[in-house]
């Protein structure tokens, strides 16, 4: 027999679970069970729903602006190691205790917590053809005639890179300041003192003993690339993934697809596809990441 | 041994001379001016978005480009309110920021406690139920939600804007590893002393977790502050719109006129950047914590 304490303690635990756990059916596990046979069916707005079987599968192959879009967003993945780079640099760059330091830490944050859609917007204005991007770099030298960054359809994905990019450094940096100052100092100094030049002690021994911050902020930014869509869609409105699909993603024509053609079940279908897509590309990160470097943290 | 030890020692100490040296004068030197240059790289769009937002409609294209705008005006500030209820988008987002932090703060603190400190027959369930959605894929996320606020006839309205983040799994792994980590003691003197369940919970275990809490609370806030593409899916009034659809609005309506949409955009990042200076350490903290935890 449960003792009154006990019984009056299950109770309690039931009713503090049930709200939580009746969104959490509704908006969690429910979206991920009822997603799967979506997929499969033709639903929409305006028709009835039928089980349409592989037919959205065969027309997501044959789709090509959708197979375009997942080779953009494939491409898009150049972001990971170029965040990793930089935002370890500038870790190293601000793990020092130099006075106001802090300040540079928090400068470098501050388009982390701003809204994607207005860095967008300020970069947009930057990218225009008689913009200030082209007015500085034509005064250093760097290019001969202005380049309208979003509209040749051969730069204007690099340039929303550019975007995706800066924003993320700050919130990475921080990540591995954090990695920095939990590893011991003693290996990097006993590099120095056998003569090794500061970049050798960075390339060779910092880096790989960041290996496990590595591997997390690589797979963190690798699915926020390959579902990239706030940037696209704001810097490419009002045609979304413009120009010629240039830029289009798998998310932006996802979207697209539910919520301009109401195409559900197609849209289910081709979410479906990418998340495959994420999933496999997060199990050779796992596979190979976790292989070689340093055994430091075993 | 004690010449080997002195020598040692001298090595020793010339090692740490030659770098003393160096750490007062060249460090400073070469670190200095790389953290401004990176900071005018990470500061600079929004820079030139508030240096364009406060030019005069003729220095907007002058050139070379003005970096600091002479004259000051202040006029696009006055006239993107004329254009846009500016206010009322204000509103919008405070409003929905607040039911969202606070619905999806209670919902989790209440889930996280008894999975975090009772023994109760179902638990191991609505765990093992709880971590395969981190793993299973949510392809079609939006479509479902947006399908299931509209049977709830919650479509363009601020409650169905907030009610799909009310809880997530994340929060509640989040709170429940601060829940675990307090003592028996502190729950077994309260019980002693004739508190509760729900008293034990509100007046000794909530205000433990307050870091934790802290970490949750920003973190939602950044995120029901910034959503953009999910209001725009469930409002159909432009005028419920939080700011940043509204500022996507702005832009395509009044792409012909860049400094208003400058001064709107500089608006809408001014409080979350205010509030952030303020709680810098909660934010980063929180941030990075919640990765790391």
């Amino acid at each position: 027999m449960l003792s009154k304490l006990n019984r009056n303690r299950l109770r309690f635990a039931y009713l503090m679970i049930i709200p939580g756990f009746m969104l959490m059916a509704v908006f969690v596990f429910y979206p991920i069970l009822y997603g799967l046979p979506l997929a499969f069916t033709n639903y929409s707005v305006v028709d009835e729903m039928k089980w349409v079987g592989w037919k959205n599968f065969d027309r997501a192959f044959k789709d090509p602006i959708f197979i375009k879009s997942i080779w953009n967003s494939l491409i898009y993945l150049i972001v990971v190691p170029i965040i990793q780079l930089i935002s370890i640099l500038m870790a190293i760059l601000v793990n020092n205790r130099l006075r106001g330091v802090q300040f540079f830490r928090v400068a470098y944050f501050v388009p982390v917590v701003t809204s994607m859609v207005a860095a967008a917007i300020a970069w947009r204005w930057m990218f225009q053809g008689n913009g200030i991007l082209n007015y500085l770099l034509q005064s250093a030298g760097l290019i001969g005639k202005p380049i309208s960054y979003l509209a040749e359809a051969d730069v204007a994905l690099f340039a929303i890179m550019c975007v995706t990019v800066w924003k993320g450094l700050g919130y990475y940096m921080m990540i591995y300041l954090a990695g920095l100052q939990s590893i011991p100092s003693e290996m990097q100094e006993a590099a120095r003192i056998d003569g090794a030049g500061r970049a050798k002690v960075i390339w060779y021994i910092t880096i790989p003993l960041l290996k496990p911050f590595v591997l997390l902020c690589s797979l963190i930014s690798m699915m926020s690339a390959i579902r990239v869509f706030d940037e696209v869609y704001v810097m490419t409105a009002p045609l979304p993934g413009a120009p010629f699909n240039a830029t289009m993603t798998s998310a932006v024509y996802t979207y697209e697809k539910a919520f301009r053609d109401f195409d559900f079940g197609y849209a289910a279908a081709l979410g479906l596809i990418v998340s495959l897509i994420v999933m496999v590309i997060s199990i050779i990160m796992f596979k190979y990441g976790r292989k070689g470097g340093m055994s430091y943290y075993g | 041994m004690a010449e080997v030890q002195a020598a040692f020692l001298e090595t020793k100490s010339r090692r740490i001379t030659k770098p003393r040296s160096f750490k007062r004068i060249v460090k400073p030197l070469i670190l200095y001016p790389l953290m401004i240059i990176t900071a005018l790289l990470c500061l600079g769009p929004f820079l030139w978005l508030l240096s364009t937002s406060l030019k005069t409609n003729a220095n907007v294209f002058a050139f070379p480009p003005q970096f600091i705008p002479r004259p000051i005006s202040f006029n696009n500030y006055i006239k993107v309110f004329e254009f846009m209820p500016l206010w009322h988008h204000i509103y919008n987002t405070v409003l929905i920021s607040g039911m969202g932090v606070a619905l999806n703060l209670i919902t989790c603190l209440l889930m996280a406690y008894p999975l975090a400190r009772i023994q109760f027959p179902g638990r191991n369930t609505i765990f093992v139920a709880m971590i395969s959605t981190l793993i299973l894929p949510n392809a079609a996320g939006m479509i479902v939600h947006f399908v299931t606020i509209q049977k709830f006839g919650l479509y363009n309205t601020y409650l169905g804007v907030v009610l799909p983040a009310a809880v997530s799994v994340f929060n509640v792994f989040l709170l429940r590893q601060a829940f675990i980590t307090i003592p028996n003691e502190m729950e077994q003197s309260a019980r002693i002393d004739g508190a509760g369940e729900f008293r034990i919970f509100w007046n000794i275990m909530v205000p433990m977790v307050r870091p934790a809490i802290a970490t949750v609370v920003i973190f939602d806030f950044l995120n029901f502050w910034n959503s953009f593409i999910w209001p725009v899916v469930v409002l159909s009034d432009k005028e419920k719109y939080p700011l940043a659809p509204a500022l996507q609005y702005l832009q395509s309506d009044f792409s012909f006129n860049f400094p208003y949409i400058a001064a709107g955009t500089i608006i809408s990042i001014i409080p979350i950047i205010i509030v952030f200076l303020f709680l810098q350490k909660q934010f980063i903290n929180g941030m990075v914590g919640a990765v790391k935890g």
